[in-house]
């Protein structure tokens, strides 16, 4: 059965709010019999510093990609990794993590990869725990490892491919949701600092910059479904929930977190996050890009 | 082993090596509990730093802050500083090992730390290669801090 919802008046107003939680429920349904809290970081250590209690831990780039394939792990590798960590498939998960979520957004992408029904966000992520003084341990628990089944992963509803994107253009809105100085190119590398290497800078032609820290509160919460709608529908970028959107960063970690915006808290019933995203689009062979800060045209060879 | 082989051990100071070997002598599931050891070893910035932050390099984007500076000492010495946020704990460990491992050594050793030093001390998998990357980034900053020093007195 699943936990019961936050019916908070900023989260039931969302189009699906049974994807967000806060940390006033939280706290309050930790140690619920069906509720796994899961943390994912950009930093490897985080969780190991202290945590959630109870809280199990997914690292995006160990545990959910496999690293011969370059891809995401396969069902079976999955069902392994969720039986392990005492998830069921009717257990809801509920992510944090820090960086305002970039990478707990990102974990509930894969999950939702794999179907997993019951995936919700805490609300402001770690960082709004930890401001708000609530407990946290280094005690890892040692979960009862349950049977997950091996669902195959759906590669089409929510995620795009460069040739996807190739044929998206367009056709669809596409939403970069990095800085604005690599949304123009200005910005393609910062000197001796460790990125993906690319060797262009730019963005996709026909995309619009919104980056995803648009979305956010002060406080690290994603804003009202009222302010989300200034932003992306009408009166800001003008979309609407009917749009086939597909957004992406620079390794798909930001862009999953305003896929989450889209799809759950706004409810547009397609969006895709583009995971190659600006690492792979911005080197790969014959595909076109468009410096400045202008969406620019679809070449007349691809249109 | 040949005499042309050129083996880590001869190449890699002894205070790296000595951390080379720690890493390596845990299993992998263990290193990244001993990097988070190392990562609260991190020395606080001398006053100087402290109080004129802006004498460190600061970078940051989709990664951690860290800001960072690689001194050589009018005795040729090098010291390695840093400072990062208490919630980037691997950018702390990776700053605290080069601090660790650098400081102590002459600019000409700083110079010939093999820049694939990161990737010996047996943590790739278990912090994933970009993280890693993260590491290199900052001994790269290091060694061209360290040359444009010793360009300047030149």
């Amino acid at each position: 059965m699943p936990a019961p919802l936050d019916t908070t008046e900023k989260i039931a107003a969302y189009a699906h709010p049974d994807r967000l939680v806060s940390t006033d429920w939280l706290a309050e349904h930790l140690g619920d019999e069906n509720v796994v809290v899961v943390e994912s970081d950009e930093d490897v250590l985080l969780y190991e510093t202290g945590h959630i209690p109870g809280a199990v831990k997914v690292d995006w780039h160990t545990d959910l990609n496999d690293p011969d394939l370059r891809d995401y792990l396969d069902g079976k590798g999955f069902a392994e990794l969720l039986g392990a960590k005492g998830i069921s498939r009717d257990t809801t998960v509920v992510l944090y993590g820090d960086k305002n979520n970039w990478w707990a957004a990102y974990s509930a992408w894969v999950f939702t990869l794999f179907g997993h029904e019951d995936v919700r966000l805490l609300d402001g992520g770690r960082g709004k725990w930890i401001a708000e003084g609530r407990e946290t341990t280094t005690d890892v628990p040692t979960p009862e490892p349950v049977e997950y089944p091996v669902v195959e992963r759906d590669d089409v509803t929510i995620r795009a491919f460069k040739e996807d994107v190739l044929a998206h253009l367009g056709k669809g809105p596409l939403v970069d949701i990095r800085s604005p100085q690599e949304f123009t190119g200005e910005r393609l590398h910062i000197p001796d600092y460790p990125e993906e290497g690319v060797l262009r800078g730019g963005h996709i032609p026909t995309a619009r910059n919104v980056p995803w820290a648009t979305a956010v509160a002060e406080d690290g919460t994603y804003k009202s479904r009222a302010e989300l709608e200034a932003i992306y529908q009408e009166g800001g970028l003008g979309l609407s929930t009917d749009d086939d959107v597909v957004t992406y960063c620079r390794i798909g970690e930001r862009s999953s977190h305003t896929w989450f915006a889209l799809t759950y808290l706004l409810g547009f019933d397609k969006v895709r996050n583009y995971d190659g995203s600006w690492t792979e689009w911005g080197n790969a062979v014959r595909v076109p890009i468009v410096k400045g800060d202008q969406p620019g045209e679809v070449p007349a060879h691809l249109s | 082993m040949s005499e042309h082989t050129t083996t880590a051990d001869e190449t890699l100071p002894e205070a790296l090596a000595a951390l080379r070997d720690d890493f390596l002598a845990v299993p992998e599931r263990d290193r990244l509990q001993l990097l988070l050891e190392i990562s609260r070893e991190l020395p606080d910035l001398p006053e100087r730093y402290a109080n004129a932050p802006g004498m460190l390099e600061r970078i940051e984007e989709c990664q951690s802050p860290v800001r960072a500076f690689a001194e050589v000492g009018d005795d040729d010495v090098v010291h390695f500083y840093a400072t990062a946020p208490e919630e980037a704990p691997t950018t702390r460990g990776f700053a605290s090992i080069l601090a660790q491992g650098l400081s102590g050594l002459t600019s000409a050793q700083v110079l010939a730390v093999p820049d694939d030093f990161p990737f010996m001390i047996g943590l790739t998998r278990a912090v994933s290669p970009l993280r890693m990357n993260g590491m290199s980034g900052m001994l790269t900053r290091a060694k061209r801090q360290v040359r444009e020093q010793i360009a300047a007195r030149a």
